[in-house]
């Protein structure tokens, strides 16, 4: 059972990097931005080919990012300058990085990147000399939980949540307040001197940038990289932003960046679960996008229900106090009507 | 303060639907000036709102404030310059951010945005001082977000936000028109309290007569993109509603059209 939870726990903290860029664009900027589904393969494409041709880990990850940065800032031009709607600015751009993709990749749509030295295995060669796997695997092997090494899981939860601090810290300064309330209400902010259309430049590159940043992590971690590795990605950072929401939280923004890692987490669990449950791995999208809409629908049934079971509730207590005789309330009614007429 | 010169704006112009929104207008504020706009449905009152605060640009014209000119200005540049509160209460803060946080991006609104803090503990305690002056009791929920408030409670927030950083114009879009009359009451004693504290340069449209005459010391009636009628200092003290109407009729030859000027 935790041998099989902890590969989808490690890729989920990965993951949490494009959610959380997801989280900026769609909850923070209120931009449902499609360029994700693009930018997370530019990423993943730009790390590779660095590290194919000898570049260290490090840099070929960081540029991986950068490249997402632009990705972002072009569509959020598009939509500003362009004035193309949101939804076709984000289409658009993600179209035309799947040509950039493959040119990024030298043409090719797939790069191995077995037995390349990644940022994973620079950091298990630091890692393995502190001896911690062996002292972890002795507590943790009573509960079957033995994994080849735990400095995966480490560099990833360090990483992810330097991204999420960082996203709480920039979200709080001027700057920060200035992008969500571009968000929230653009004439506002508007008449405070803020220029929306560099924010939301802005705000997409930087959500882009994340993105593009867990791309280039998954592909070193999966060691490949793949043109069409980012198909539905988008769905995917949205559901892991909405389970994450419902069962953690929004009450502040760092409670709901906490959230936001807590739902890419238990999404690939529940994608391992599936796999486990033996669906192929052809299956996952519509298993993706089941789990979005039921994200979507049952709160809002559970309202339904729990607003019902109110209003049955404070009938009851009516009728208990005003337990009056039939001709009484026939009374009562016909007063309220004349009532309504005088009005 | 304010110069307005030959303001000329033409709306869907070679159409059948075209219209002459302001034509030709010549109008200066001088600092301290508190001027109210009076006018039917249509006169042009909220065009040359959204003239001076660059919403809209002028065909022919140009808007001067201080001696610069900034027609060419875009709005939220210009918007270091002038303080709005609009007719929506919703529409001049953010529901979604804390009561502090509305304020740390008002205050923000003339200076360079950066990436420091937004809401620090010394803001903090200007943000109470200043909250405190609304009798409202906001100054103990600068966490509450600012969704939860009433639209009397926004509008407050929003006219304070507006005021405390002590802008070179304040334009005031109808702001008490949404609101329930006790509200409107409360928003206009405030409007009155903080222009006066600041010496503001004010310009306010209502559809309020007796609020327009109330309030400030110059007041403009407007029709068809035109000010016919000014009236300033001990002349305005002593208008009345009455002698509005029979001006205007004797102006332009015909009843004023607002049923909602006429009710209120």
């Amino acid at each position: 059972m935790f041998s099989m939870l902890f590969p989808a726990f490690e890729s989920g903290v990965i993951y949490a990097i494009m959610a959380l860029g997801v989280y900026l664009s769609f909850r923070i900027l209120d931009f449902p931005d499609l360029t994700v589904d693009g930018s997370f393969v530019t990423g993943a494409g730009v790390a590779s080919i660095m590290l194919v041709n000898g570049q260290s880990p490090v840099l070929a990850t960081i540029a991986g990012m950068g490249a997402g940065f632009i990705a972002g800032c072009i569509t959020g031009v598009l939509h500003t300058k362009g004035k193309i709607n949101p939804l076709l600015s984000g289409i658009l751009m993600m179209i035309a990085l799947y040509s950039i993709n493959l040119r990024i990749m030298n043409d090719r749509p797939n790069i191995p990147l077995l037995g390349q030295e990644t940022l994973f295995s620079m950091f298990r060669s630091f890692w393995e000399g502190l001896g911690i796997d062996e002292a972890l695997n002795s507590v943790f092997a009573g509960i079957g939980l033995d994994p080849t090494t735990w400095s995966i899981m480490a560099l990833m939860i360090l990483v992810t949540f330097t991204i999420k601090f960082f996203t709480d810290w920039f979200l709080r300064t001027e700057i920060g307040l200035a992008l969500r309330a571009t968000g929230d209400n653009k004439q506002m902010i508007r008449s405070f001197s803020a220029d929306t259309n560099k924010l939301t430049v802005l705000g997409l590159g930087v959500s882009n940038a994340f993105v593009a940043l867990s791309g280039a992590l998954i592909a070193q971690y999966n060691s490949f990289a793949d043109i069409g590795m980012g198909i539905g990605m988008i769905i995917i950072g949205l559901a892991s932003v909405i389970i994450g929401e419902a069962l953690f939280g929004i009450k502040t923004i760092m409670r709901t960046t906490l959230a936001v890692i807590g739902g890419a987490i238990i999404y690939r669990i529940v994608i391992g679960l599936a796999l486990e449950l033996g669906f192929k791995a052809g299956d996952l999208k519509l298993i993706t996008a089941m789990l979005v809409v039921i994200a979507l629908v049952l709160p809002k049934i559970l309202e339904g229900q729990k607003e019902r079971a109110r209003k049955k509730r404070k009938r009851s207590e009516f009728e208990k106090t005003y337990a009056l005789g039939p001709e009484k309330e026939g009374d009562n009614v016909a007063s309220t009507k004349s009532n309504s007429q005088s009005l | 303060m304010l110069q307005l010169n030959q303001i000329h704006k033409v709306f869907n112009e070679g159409t059948l639907d075209e219209k002459i929104a302001l034509s030709h207008i010549n109008h200066a504020l001088d600092p301290g000036d508190f001027v109210t706009v009076i006018g039917s449905n249509g006169a042009g009152k909220s065009t040359l709102m959204n003239v001076i605060s660059g919403v809209l640009s002028p065909d022919v014209g140009e808007v001067v404030i201080e001696g610069k000119n900034v027609t060419n200005l875009p709005e939220h540049k210009r918007a270091a310059f002038i303080g709005r509160v609009f007719q929506n209460p919703l529409a001049g803060t953010a529901p979604s951010m804390t009561i502090e946080e509305n304020m740390a991006m008002a205050y923000a609104r003339n200076k360079k945005r950066g990436f420091r803090a937004g809401v620090t503990k010394k803001l903090k305690g200007f943000f109470k001082e200043s909250l405190a002056t609304l009798h409202l009791g906001l100054e103990d929920r600068l966490n509450a977000k600012v969704g939860m408030l009433s639209g009397g409670e926004r509008q407050a927030l929003s006219l304070l936000m507006a005021t405390f950083t002590e802008p070179k114009i304040l334009l005031l879009d109808e702001h008490t028109a949404a609101l329930d009359p006790s509200r409107a009451e409360l928003i206009t004693t405030l409007t009155k309290d903080i222009v006066q504290q600041h010496q503001l340069t004010t310009l306010m449209v209502t559809h309020n007569m007796q609020q327009a005459l109330d309030l400030g010391n110059r007041l403009i009636m407007m029709d068809k993109g035109q000010i016919i009628l000014e009236v300033s200092g001990k002349e305005k003290e002593e208008l009345t509603i009455e002698q509005l109407l029979q001006e205007f009729q004797r102006i332009r030859g015909s009843k004023m059209t607002s049923d909602r000027a006429l009710l209120s």
